[in-house]
């Protein structure tokens, strides 16, 4: 037990610091040790957690939670979660308070103003790129140009919104 | 522009409690079904209540995105440390991580009961449309703050057609479009 705990925490702390620009790109690596070295799981158990920590609210890192959790319970399930997350918080955590000394130096309100079109043209693109791959092609785009538009020009509640994309796919059925 | 961090030191009084902040944390992390997380952050710490500027929010999405780790839990200690130091980035990362994992965990046991269904997957992808509408508010939002003058909005056009059309690397595209961008507002801010 304690032997699992450990290799848990030792396969899944380097891919915290390897999660740069989104989650997505560990996957691979996750089901490489997971299922072919460390056989935690096998293919079938891997692609319903996969599917399943898209359907969970929160970080979809939250994979390797499900993985440990299949591993060895609720401990299993807390030393992979630690693995995932602490390194590379601990990493944005002295960012941040180093950031905070500065924040009064030229070059730290440079880099902040400078970073903001850098973050817009990030945001759309990343936005444009999950608009692509959704699935129900063109009623994924009606639903997220009209929420998107609801939300700009009125003072609806997202949660609205979220419900009646749900909604809408069941009743119209896209790519069905 | 010059004024902004000395703005929000100016308004301590509204600063959240570590209680609020946890709990507003964990109730992004336990909503957000469909993806959308930043965008659900931007609205409750920005917009709603004024905890954080838009520039200063938008900076640190930066900020994070380029550094390694998951981006929304970075964001959220970004967030969590502007606002209450230390204590405050560690109710923010746990708030942001702890309640979704209940929740997952929750969800995996009856999972066997869901999948069965084939109504699930379909609403959740109806779901993860609408999130995307809160991805793209957030972009209209940010590009408005972004376009003060022609150079930022030439930098945002550029990061978006290198990462959206020519598919480059995000990582090389931040490395090329951030020093020429702070450069440029370096130059400004010391030219005034």
């Amino acid at each position: 037990m304690l032997d699992v705990l450990l290799r848990l925490f030792t396969v899944f702390a380097p891919l915290s610091f390897l999660t740069v620009g989104g989650g997505q790109s560990i996957i691979p690596a996750i089901y490489h040790q997971s299922v072919e070295v460390q056989r935690w799981i096998d293919n079938s158990q891997f692609l319903d957690l996969f599917a399943l920590s898209r359907l969970t609210p929160g970080p979809k890192s939250l994979l390797v939670t499900l993985i440990g959790w299949q591993a060895a319970g609720w401990a299993g399930a807390i030393i992979a979660s630690v693995a995932i997350f602490l390194p590379s918080a601990v990493l944005v955590y002295f960012l941040a308070r180093v950031w905070k000394r500065f924040e009064h130096a030229v070059l730290v309100q440079a880099i902040e103003a400078g970073l903001i079109p850098v973050a817009a043209g990030m945001i759309l693109a990343a936005t444009g790129i999950i608009l692509n791959a959704a699935e129900g092609g063109f009623w994924a785009w009606a639903v997220a140009l009209s929420s998107a538009g609801l939300l700009l020009s009125t003072r609806i509640s997202p949660f609205v919104l979220l419900g009646a994309g749900g909604v809408i796919f069941l009743l119209v059925q896209p790519g069905a | 522009m010059t004024e902004r961090s000395f703005i929000r030191t100016a308004s301590v009084s509204d600063e959240p409690t570590l209680l609020a902040l946890f709990l507003l944390f964990s109730k992004i992390g336990v909503t957000s079904f469909g993806g959308g997380i930043s965008g659900w952050m931007m609205r409750d710490f920005v917009r709603k209540r004024g905890w954080v500027t838009e520039e200063e929010f938008l900076s640190g999405l930066a900020l994070t995105q380029a550094f390694p780790g998951i981006n929304v839990v970075n964001l959220a200690i970004w967030v969590g440390y502007r606002l209450r130091g230390g204590s405050g980035a560690l109710v923010a990362a746990l708030g942001m991580t702890v309640p979704p994992i209940l929740v997952a965990i929750a969800m995996m046991t009856i999972y066997s009961r869901i999948s069965d269904s084939r109504g699930v997957p379909i609403a959740m992808a109806g779901i993860a449309a609408a999130a995307i509408g809160l991805s793209l508010e957030m972009g209209v939002h940010a590009a408005r703050r972004a376009s003060t003058n022609v150079l930022s909005m030439f930098i945002m056009l550029a990061t978006f057609v290198a990462i959206f059309i020519l598919k480059l690397n995000l990582i090389w595209v931040v490395l090329v479009a951030a020093p020429c961008s702070i450069g440029a507002a370096y130059y400004g801010l010391t030219r005034r």
